[in-house]
């Protein structure tokens, strides 16, 4: 019974949350964007960056695109970016998928996943909040229709600081 | 692990276990067992997904054994914000029946049956919940089954574990000179467990088990046995109505394994085996290989081996009179040894026209053949007189029955 | 059907630690390919198990979920 309890505990310990406040510098890295042209995090500094984790495979990645896109128009003049970084091991399925939902804003190639490790991403999709010193702030993992609300919340109250 | 922790966890599977004895208390400790096993359950970010938007229009065909089925099934699915999803199928067989049980003791006959299934999938807050209900009826068969499902994933949701229970209702009635005549009722239960798990970002594997529980009337009304009630004079026959037992417990396992090979293709795996409480024994096994050309065509190619042996009280030639009581005696070839080797193959074509209002739309087409060979049920057409023609071989002589089936499946699908 | 009780039991009793999912979310691509689903198209393979359960003695475990239809 003991046992049993320890293992409750545990469990509640590890349970990952969909929304969670984070802290630190934001890991750096730089990636290839669907042109060619390199994108360095550390470039941003000074603007609230919003790292978005996203698959041509996953499907609440696809349903938020278009949200991210008003998202991004939205805020981009009161110093937003929105990184798009995608994960498919071919960019051409990223491509395709973009053919038909084009984006506004930078989608980048992480095809070996090696800025997603860095970030110890759990979760499809998955948005890391960098704030304006290019600190990590908040982490939203997933995505349900309504979502882009708190997302919103996030980026106003980063851009206020 | 510490030893003692392990011996107080074990003993609630054993307990649970030694209770499953009888068939009326494995519904108890299958319940024990749900319930154990939701405690020890970790938490994990829900990751489960309700099925896709659908509607498919089905056509699908049975020719085989001189039984001819064909007809339609629909089937919409339709979610609600992500938290709820329902469906609708409608069901049509259109039998026109000459099989080799027909011939022996009746006439070709022509049924209808026609099936409606409801059901629903919840997301509740880790878990989601299925319920479904299924009514079948035909002019002398009608069955309503309701069914409930729980899954969940975790370990970081590479496992996936869902039970399901379900219960049927069923009403067996027999015509009887144009009249529909009740003779008996039985119900079916079924409890399922199903874990399946991804080994490697190419690699899932899953794992099924169910237990099946019959009460009540189990036999066709129609079908009869042949017995010989005079041993002195084995050419003649005697045909008389099987007697079944009144309750039917069955065990399957099943291991289904999926590997993904580069560039959009798969080899999936299967292997079940099955026993029950009338003495048979089954196993079946299947290859698939499924392979993407352009992405817009979906090819695939399988093949099945089946095989059972006979139920104890399967004969197909009883030796002497059954006598009044206590014997049971079966003639359907369902029940005898034999095996049904298959292949078959299809394709799905998703088309490039985009319709308004619908993500995908595509054409499927599969076709399976099955060669059913009787071991030990024999043609007893064979053993008849034809119109003054002798019979070509002895009563318990014939050589025993086959043949082929072609099963079609033509549908159009739409996701939106 | 007692043995698989068992190993369950003992699966699911040492799993209480977090098991960190050794397959990244990020990797999935492959394992959502419709051609790595165990069932494409519902409707059809519930046309197949209902021939298969027509002809042959064995029942369960096919890898439908939901109940069987007790039809005659």
């Amino acid at each position: 019974m003991k046992y049993l309890l320890f293992c409750l505990t545990g469990l509640l310990m590890s349970l990952s949350l969909h929304a969670k406040e984070l802290s630190g510098p934001a890991p750096d890295f730089t990636l290839t964007d669907l042109e060619g042209k390199k994108v360095r995090l550390a470039d941003l500094k000074g603007q609230v960056v919003m790292i978005n984790f996203w698959a041509s495979w996953c499907g609440p990645c696809r349903q938020e695109m278009p949200l991210l896109n008003d998202i991004y128009a939205n805020y981009k003049k009161a110093g937003f970016v929105l990184l798009g970084v995608n994960v498919d091991e071919s960019v051409a399925d990223a491509k395709g998928f973009l053919a038909k939902t084009p984006v506004n804003f930078p989608v980048l190639h992480d095809g070996n996943g090696k800025v997603a490790d860095l970030y110890k991403n759990q979760a499809m999709p998955s948005s890391f909040f960098v704030d304006r010193k290019g600190n990590l702030a908040y982490l939203h993992q997933g995505y349900r229709p309504g979502e882009e609300n708190e997302y919103k919340k996030v980026i106003k109250k980063l851009l206020a600081q | 692990m510490r030893a003692r922790p392990r011996a107080a966890q074990m003993a609630v599977p054993v307990a649970v276990a030694a209770v499953a004895e009888r068939p009326s208390d494995r519904r108890l400790s299958l319940g024990l067992l749900l319930a154990v096993a939701w405690l020890l359950l970790p938490a994990a970010v829900q990751a489960l997904v309700l099925p896709e938007d659908r509607a498919d229009v089905l056509y699908h065909a049975y020719d085989g054994g001189g039984v001819k089925v064909d007809g339609p099934s629909v089937l919409v699915r339709k979610g609600y914000k992500e938290k709820v999803s329902a469906y609708a199928n409608y069901y049509q067989d259109f039998v026109s029946s000459a099989s080799i049980d027909v011939l022996t003791s009746g006439s070709k006959y022509a049924e209808e049956r026609t099936e409606y299934s409801l059901g629903v999938d919840y997301l509740a807050d880790r878990a989601m919940l299925s319920l479904g209900y299924t009514h079948s009826s035909e002019s002398d068969y009608e069955a309503k089954t309701i069914n409930f499902g729980i899954s969940q994933d975790f370990f970081g949701d590479m496992t996936t574990l869902a039970m399901g229970y379900s219960r049927g209702d069923d009403e067996v009635r027999q015509n009887q000179d144009g009249v529909s005549v009740p003779v008996g009722e039985a119900q079916k239960q079924r409890y399922s467990l199903g874990l399946s798990q991804i080994l490697t970002k190419n690699w899932i594997i899953a794992f099924s088990a169910e237990t099946v529980v019959d009460d009540g009337f189990l036999r066709n009304p129609y079908r009869q046995i042949r017995l010989i009630p005079n041993p002195a004079n084995p050419g003649v026959v005697r045909w008389e109505f099987e007697r079944y037992p009144e309750t039917r417990n069955s065990d399957a396992f099943a291991l289904r394994t999926l590997y993904y090979l580069p560039h959009r293709a798969s080899i999936r795996l299967e292997g079940r085996t099955f026993r029950d409480s009338w003495g048979i024994k089954a196993e079946n096994y299947e290859i698939r290989y499924t392979h993407t050309v352009r992405s817009r065509l979906l090819m695939e190619l399988k093949a099945r081996t089946y095989s059972q042996t006979q139920a104890d009280f399967f004969y197909d030639l009883f030796p002497e009179e059954i006598g009044t009581e206590g014997v049971f005696v079966a003639r359907d070839k369902e029940l005898s040894t034999y095996s049904a080797n298959s292949f078959g193959m299809g394709f799905t074509y998703e088309f490039g026209y985009r319709l308004p209002f619908a993500k995908k739309h595509s054409l499927s087409f599969y076709w399976d053949f099955i060669q059913f060979d009787y071991d030990n049920f024999r043609n007893a057409l064979l053993s008849r007189e034809e119109d003054g023609v002798p019979a070509r071989y002895a009563v318990g002589e014939e050589p025993s029955y086959s043949f082929e089936a072609n099963v079609i499946r033509l549908f159009y699908t739409v996701n939106y | 059907m007692k043995q698989a009780v068992i190993l369950l039991m003992l699966i699911f009793s040492t799993g209480c630690s977090s098991w960190k999912p050794w397959v990244k979310p990020y990797e999935r691509g492959n394992l959502a390919d419709p051609v790595m689903a165990f069932d494409r198209d519902p409707v059809s393979t519930k046309y197949l198990h209902h021939v298969y359960d027509a002809r042959e003695a064995a029942r369960g475990a096919d890898g439908s979920a939901g109940g069987g239809c007790g039809c005659g």
